[in-house]
């Protein structure tokens, strides 16, 4: 079944229907959840207006590791069972994740200033983050650092499953060690610590920011498929202008 | 065996090898790792020389924060409820500073005991809420003292 969407036209027809599906609420639940994490939501009772900066933050963090994720699924189902759209999938993936986890360090940092006295430390958390965001860079150098597309893609698709190990060091890194950064406030087994009117605007970024990643993911892989179709043909062309 | 569960078990074996061998050496690296001793470590583990810089964190102790005068430092004491260390810093604290907060404190012990700071991070928790809801939980008496003092 999933087998028969390796047809570009009929991935093409399918990813046009699913477009508007994810673009326009992500569009909306982004822009509603802007407005009250930075206008209709309390202040901290420490943090004071600063707590704003957790509402891109938290959600940019989720989707860094989400993205990975999603990297080395595909990465795996690309080399296990070679679908011809899972290493493009990945490829498409790559810098939007990589953004991810850039926009994850900055606001970090521009709240780490204020509250806790410091732009960086280097302890487990924060420094896993970082090699997650080198392991994005990674990924992408090295699937363009072969003249041959495919040897590019098979060793990438290695580098992404062997960096997934990261993703759960990043999660539990709060768990496990002393750490600056504090521990995990929405997913654990007590319950979220955060209160309801701070954590339904956290919810509301992070579903608009999933769906946003979904439309942001599709449109990427049409692009490089594109590319690839103007590629190939530009290739049978010299091909035959050879032979003539 | 096909190819296909051949590629698939040698991945899923790639892995859990990768991952025994990560959690070795983390657990191996441990004393590096950690961003901070806790005062209880800094007791107990003597091997801390004195002239080399080490991070305490703990909680500031309720009634030891004592704000600069003359000479500008900070006087306070970090605990982890079991064991308690004595701070001197000069230079500015965090706005979040205060007593009862948890603070990272980055600095050398001095050979009696003290501890001189060069930096002193405030750590935040992971509990989020309004002003009237943390106001509320005080006056109805259930506000815990749960920071993170590991």
């Amino acid at each position: 079944m999933i087998q028969q969407y390796a047809n570009p036209a009929r991935f093409n027809r399918l990813a046009a229907t699913l477009m508007p599906w994810f673009a326009w609420p992500a569009g909306v639940l982004i822009a509603v959840g802007l407005y009250f994490a930075l206008f209709n939501s309390p202040p901290d009772y420490q943090q004071g207006d600063t707590v704003r900066i957790m509402y891109v933050h938290v959600p940019s963090a989720w989707m860094a590791l989400f993205v990975y994720t999603s990297m080395a699924i595909s990465s795996a189902v690309g080399l296990i069972w070679k679908h011809p759209l899972a290493h493009l999938s990945a490829q498409a993936a790559a810098p939007i994740g990589a953004c991810f986890t850039f926009v994850c360090l900055l606001t970090g940092s521009l709240w780490g200033k204020p509250m806790w006295g410091t732009w960086w430390v280097w302890d487990a958390r924060l420094t896993s983050v970082l090699i997650l965001f080198f392991l994005y860079l990674g990924f992408m150098a090295l699937q363009n650092a072969f003249d041959d597309p495919a040897r590019g893609e098979r060793s990438a698709a290695i580098l992404a499953i062997i960096g997934f190990i990261n993703v759960p060091i990043i999660k539990f890194s709060v768990d496990w060690w002393n750490t600056l950064h504090q521990p995990a406030s929405v997913v654990k087994i007590s319950g979220p610590a955060i209160h309801s009117s701070m954590l339904i605007p956290l919810f509301v970024m992070g579903v608009g920011f999933t769906l946003y990643f979904c439309a942001l993911l599709l449109l990427r892989m049409k692009t490089l498929m594109l590319a690839r179709r103007a590629r190939g043909m530009s290739m049978a062309q010299l091909h035959q202008q050879a032979s003539e | 065996m096909t190819r296909k569960r051949r590629r698939l078990n040698f991945i899923i074996l790639g892995l859990l090898t990768l991952g025994v061998a990560a959690a070795l050496v983390l657990t191996a690296l441990e004393d590096k790792i950690v961003f901070f001793y806790s005062p209880t470590d800094i007791v107990t583990k003597k091997q801390i020389p004195t002239n080399q810089q080490v991070r305490v964190g703990g909680l500031v102790k309720e009634g030891t924060w004592k704000k600069p005068t003359n000479d500008l430092t900070h006087r306070f004491t970090v605990t982890d409820l079991r064991h308690n260390i004595p701070i001197s810093y000069k230079g500015i604290i965090p706005d979040i500073f205060r007593e009862g907060q948890g603070v990272v404190v980055l600095g050398k012990l001095q050979a009696d005991g003290n501890f001189q700071a060069d930096e002193v991070l405030a750590k935040h928790d992971e509990k989020y809420m309004p002003p009237e809801v943390a106001e509320a939980l005080k006056k109805s008496g259930k506000w815990k003292q749960t920071e993170d003092a590991k």
